[in-house]
């Protein structure tokens, strides 16, 4: 993969001297899937698979991640592309944490925090309630989130159409849910963000702030990675782009680069 | 595949080797037990927070809303009151069997609450858990704070049942104090211990009613625990007495009830040194077993 050593523009430059936040050392990531309700979901043959001692059927594995590696810096902001199901998101679970890698190994500064779209908090809760929790929940003092909690819902923009923060969060549209979710885990200063597709969901404005967020963490030492499929918002926030196909790392190395050679394959 | 050997082109080292150097530590890694007692210990603000606001939205979408939370013990005893005391009569030998059983009842529903949502403390929470990274245990001692805060409403109606009927308000009374924390700490264990199997075998939560309705029998709620003595062979007698459950019916038993003194199913010392066993090891075992499984939850 000449893309990656190659000494390419402002990367290879800085490089040297930097302090690595995530390395990922050939990384294979396993995991099980239930298909739900199959033909063999029946009494019957739940009763013969006991019997004969062989697994679910309806239990798949998949083999998401195949040996992927690379290095991220202090101070950067990655995209991660590919198609659907190519494994981008599994990767960034494995980085969180949250999925052991079959093989291989993940190693990070600090605990890494993952902020996807699917991550629900707790629906039957109020906005505010919930920007407390989330604050609480990644360790934050007490006197900090009392400050912070305003400008947290003020940076979401839930207000805007009336007093959204003290109704229930699953009375949310999703992009509001997004909007406040992203609000709450930029609030702090995270040595490791990863965003999952959160930044698609928001309207416009809330795009425009939370790419300003983003460029604010990473300027704050931390470094950022980031999932989605719109390239724009990858070409106006990160300076590195990896593509992952497969499950392979199939280039790494400056975002109009890798974006380019995305877009015309 | 060269860039699987090394990381850092300028400095040619290994992944391992870099992560090293600069202090990176596996992703997810379980903490040692007495680093994660004191992550655990820093998050006791998030758990209280949790809990109120659990408790405050648990009856919200009802009309009569807390009220519910006086209401449900009520109902509860007197459901058990009609069946047990009105049409199977069963108190023969219990000077005052409506709050004898009532006692029973609200200190064995701790417990069972214990088990029940312990059982989903981790399903229930997977957003939580997959978005945001903290002690996990914190999720079943929240669980545990719930319950407590409900419980403690029960202790209020019931200290108006057992005045109602007629007992006296005694110093003895001071004794649920220690018995509530003795169960709280066996509690937390037990629902650490749920929470973990839960998470694992969901089948679980199918299984739990059945398991707790014979706990419930065997805890000596509904009836005098003297039968045990009368039908049971010694063995059995002896181990059920020693059922984590019917000490702490006991205990509160006798705390509350001063006419039933002489019903005890063994001296209290006997009854605290078993509560204070179960607490311990229940406790401690539990955490030990939830801290032991920390890497697992909330994967797929």
């Amino acid at each position: 993969m000449a893309e990656q050593t190659q000494p390419a523009g402002k990367i290879a430059v800085t490089d040297a001297g930097r302090i690595p936040t995530v390395v990922v050392d050939d990384v294979h990531v396993i995991y099980r899937i239930h298909k739900g309700a199959t033909s063999g979901s029946s009494p019957v043959s739940a009763l013969k698979r006991i019997v004969s001692r062989t697994n679910a059927p309806n239990i798949r594995e998949v083999h998401a991640v195949k040996g992927v590696s690379f290095t991220a810096y202090q101070g950067e902001a990655i995209g991660l592309i590919g198609s659907n199901g190519s494994g981008k998101s599994t990767l960034l679970r494995a980085i969180a944490g949250l999925l052991p890698p079959a093989r291989g190994a993940v190693y990070t500064l600090g605990q890494p925090s993952l902020l996807g779209v699917n991550a629900a908090l707790l629906n039957d809760l109020s906005g505010e309630r919930n920007v407390v929790l989330g604050c609480l929940a990644m360790g934050m003092p007490p006197e900090e989130v009392k400050r912070l909690a305003p400008e947290i819902i003020e940076f979401s923009g839930i207000n805007e159409r009336g007093d959204f923060a003290s109704l229930p969060m699953r009375t949310y549209s999703s992009g509001m849910g997004a909007r406040l979710r992203f609000a709450i885990s930029s609030a702090k200063k995270h040595d490791v963000l990863l965003i999952d597709e959160a930044l698609a969901t928001g309207d416009r404005k809330f795009r425009a702030r939370s790419e300003q967020r983003v460029r604010e963490l990473r300027d704050s030492a931390g470094t950022v990675f980031l999932v989605s499929h719109s390239l724009g918002s990858i070409r106006d926030t990160c300076e590195r782009t990896i593509w992952l196909e497969g499950g392979v790392l199939k280039m790494d190395g400056p975002t109009n680069e890798v974006c380019d050679a995305y877009e015309g394959k | 595949m060269a860039n699987t050997a090394v990381a850092d082109p300028q400095s040619g080292l290994t992944p391992a080797q870099l992560a090293q150097r600069y202090g990176l530590r596996v992703a997810g890694e379980r903490p040692p037990l007495v680093e994660y007692a004191r992550m655990l210990w820093a998050y006791r603000h998030f758990m209280a927070t949790y809990s109120r606001a659990k408790v405050a939205s648990s009856f919200s979408s009802t009309q009569l809303g807390q009220l519910w939370q006086v209401l449900t013990p009520l109902t509860n005893a007197a459901v058990y009151y009609l069946i047990f005391g009105v049409i199977l009569s069963q108190h023969r030998n219990v000077s005052n069997f409506i709050a004898y059983l009532c006692t029973g009842v609200f200190v064995f529903m701790f417990t069972q609450a214990a088990v029940q949502n312990g059982t989903s403390a981790i399903t229930n929470n997977l957003g939580l858990i997959r978005a945001l990274q903290f002690p996990r245990a914190a999720l079943p001692i929240t669980v545990t704070l719930i319950q407590l805060q409900q419980l403690l409403m029960s202790m209020v109606v019931l200290a108006g049942i057992v005045l109602l009927t007629g007992e006296p308000l005694t110093f003895n009374w001071l004794l649920i104090i220690p018995m509530l924390l003795l169960q709280t700490i066996f509690n937390v264990g037990l629902t650490m211990v749920m929470a973990r199997l839960g998470s694992k075998v969901t089948d679980l939560k199918q299984v739990m009613p059945f398991v707790m309705r014979t706990w419930l029998y065997a805890s000596g709620v509904l009836y005098p625990v003297t039968l045990f003595r009368q039908h049971l062979p010694h063995w059995a007698a002896n181990l059920l007495e020693c059922n984590p459950p019917l000490v702490y019916i006991e205990l509160a038993r006798h705390a509350l009830l001063e006419s039933n003194q002489e019903n005890l199913v063994t001296s209290p010392t006997r009854l605290w040194l078993l509560a204070i066993a179960w607490a311990v090891v229940m406790g401690l075992g539990g955490f030990v077993y939830f801290w032991r499984g920390e890497e697992e939850y909330g994967r797929g």
